[in-house]
């Protein structure tokens, strides 16, 4: 083991670098596509069959495929429609397929919005029918439930579902590596075994660094669990 | 360009195929952890809650690399200091079955040790008394009566692990989502290919669906379930 190779300061740097990107396209895409989940939720649960439809095949697409095929599709896939490629020169959101790091975000957005959306909706169907009643009894409209009563405690609910959603985010990230040009953990290590031939040393250290990520966000939702779902908790006295 | 499609349908096949065969080393692993985490004895639990939460907190990409490249060079030295010429080398196919199995078998411990758990002990204790062997319990015994409890964990483990087969094609092995981007690179269509390739992973999982409910119906005949 030549455990020092991995502590020069080029090859730290190296590191530090990939894990700029990586929490970068973690914490973006799961923005982005924590958004898209709201409204795909609130579709699903929502009056319209039409709507409830799309976003249905919409989410059994997205979780019955492979997320590495989402990201090929999209970053070669798109680039081969002569639709795009007329535009992605020049005009303007067009432009953004052409860099890896924008397709990457794209792909993992909506990979994350499919499995969140139905976490969501489960928690939103889910929400006890006497909390609505007493919201209605309260004269509340349909949207004044939805906003103060329904969303605040569906999302509380997600929580423990969510944080192994983000825990999972965060590893899928490392198939941004498979995208050329991209400098994650995970290509940061590839480029260290390719340089050295030391993929022990290599794989190693991007596998502590995400080891201790991961511990990270672990613990940071215990902790917010602990305590926006504390009136769950059973009675102490 | 047709018969490309061909390609990738064959392709298919070994995809199933590392699936099918990484779901069996990880329900072994699974098994094993469960057994280990229930077992009680300190140095049985610590070493399968460590296998469980490191494997879990690691991407399934970085540690089939470092099986794939790390373990070839691994073996290879092992080799070399016992004073042997020959060479190892450790295929995709391998590399592939065996990593997704070992990762996935970390998933299978909790659903596993969840599932037994969820056993009335005394049912294992009449099987005891009868004079059964804890193997005969296990198979007779518990195994039955575990299905219906770890079902719906391990078809999430499945349909995951089913897509997790997709990675082996970033380590060589030609499987179909590997062939979709031979196919997508000689023909510059790759839109069409993936399209495909997705399809078929998509068919694969509703099969598996359907059939985990037929499992899931047969395993809980004569289940009583409460009315609301």
């Amino acid at each position: 083991m030549e455990w020092a190779v991995i502590f020069e300061p080029d090859n730290l740097a190296l590191f530090g670098n990939g894990i700029v990107i990586t929490l970068w396209l973690l914490f973006a895409s799961l923005a982005v596509g924590g958004v898209l989940a709201l409204m795909f939720a609130l579709m699903l649960t929502g009056p319209w069959a039409a709507l409830r439809w799309v976003v249905g095949a919409y989410t059994f697409v997205i979780r019955g495929t492979p997320l590495l095929i989402q990201v090929y599709l999209i970053y070669y896939g798109l680039g081969q429609l002569e639709w795009i490629q007329a535009r992605w020169d020049a005009v303007w959101p067009w432009t953004y397929f052409k860099e890896p790091f924008f397709c990457a975000l794209l792909a993992f957005s909506l990979n994350t919005a499919g499995y969140t959306a139905e976490m969501l909706a489960g928690a939103i169907r889910e929400t006890s029918a006497g909390e609505i009643e007493a919201a209605h009894a309260y004269g509340m409209s349909r949207v004044q439930t939805m906003w103060r009563v329904v969303l605040p405690s569906a999302l509380r609910r997600t929580l423990p579902a969510y944080s192994n959603e983000v825990v999972m985010m965060l590893h899928a990230t490392s198939l941004a590596s498979a995208v050329p040009n991209m400098l994650d953990v995970t290509s940061a290590a590839s480029r260290i075994y390719a340089t050295y031939y030391l993929p022990f040393e290599a794989y190693l250290a991007a596998a502590a660094i995400y080891l201790t990520a991961s511990f990270c966000l672990i613990g940071f939702f215990r902790f917010s669990e602990g305590r926006l779902l504390a009136y769950l908790a059973p009675r102490k006295h | 360009m047709q018969s490309y499609f061909w390609v990738i349908l064959h392709g298919s096949l070994l995809t199933v195929g590392v699936s099918l065969l990484a779901l069996l080393v990880s329900v072994i692993f699974g098994l094993a952890g469960a057994a280990a985490k229930l077992s009680g004895k300190p140095l049985l639990v610590g070493l399968a809650t460590l296998y469980s939460t490191i494997i879990r907190g690691i991407p399934d990409l970085v540690l089939m690399l470092l099986v794939f490249y790390g373990g070839t060079i691994g073996i290879n030295t092992l080799l070399e200091k016992l004073g042997s010429e020959a060479t190892v080398d450790i295929e995709p196919f391998m590399a592939g079955v065996l990593t997704i199995g070992f990762i996935y078998g970390a998933y299978m411990t909790e659903t596993f040790r969840g599932a037994i758990l969820s056993i009335p002990k005394g049912q294992m204790e009449a099987a005891w008394a009868f004079g059964m062997s804890r193997f005969q319990t296990f198979l007779r015994i518990t195994l039955p009566q575990m299905v219906r409890y770890a079902l719906p964990g391990f078809t999430n483990n499945w349909l995951v692990l089913i897509k997790a087969t997709a990675l082996v094609s970033l380590i060589g092995l030609q499987e179909m989502t590997y062939l979709a981007k031979q196919a997508s690179a000689a023909t510059r269509s790759p839109f069409i290919f993936f399209m495909f390739t997705g399809a078929l992973f998509l068919i694969y999982t509703s099969v598996s669906l359907f059939v985990l409910k037929k499992v899931n119906a047969r395993y809980s005949l004569g289940t009583k379930r409460g009315q609301l």
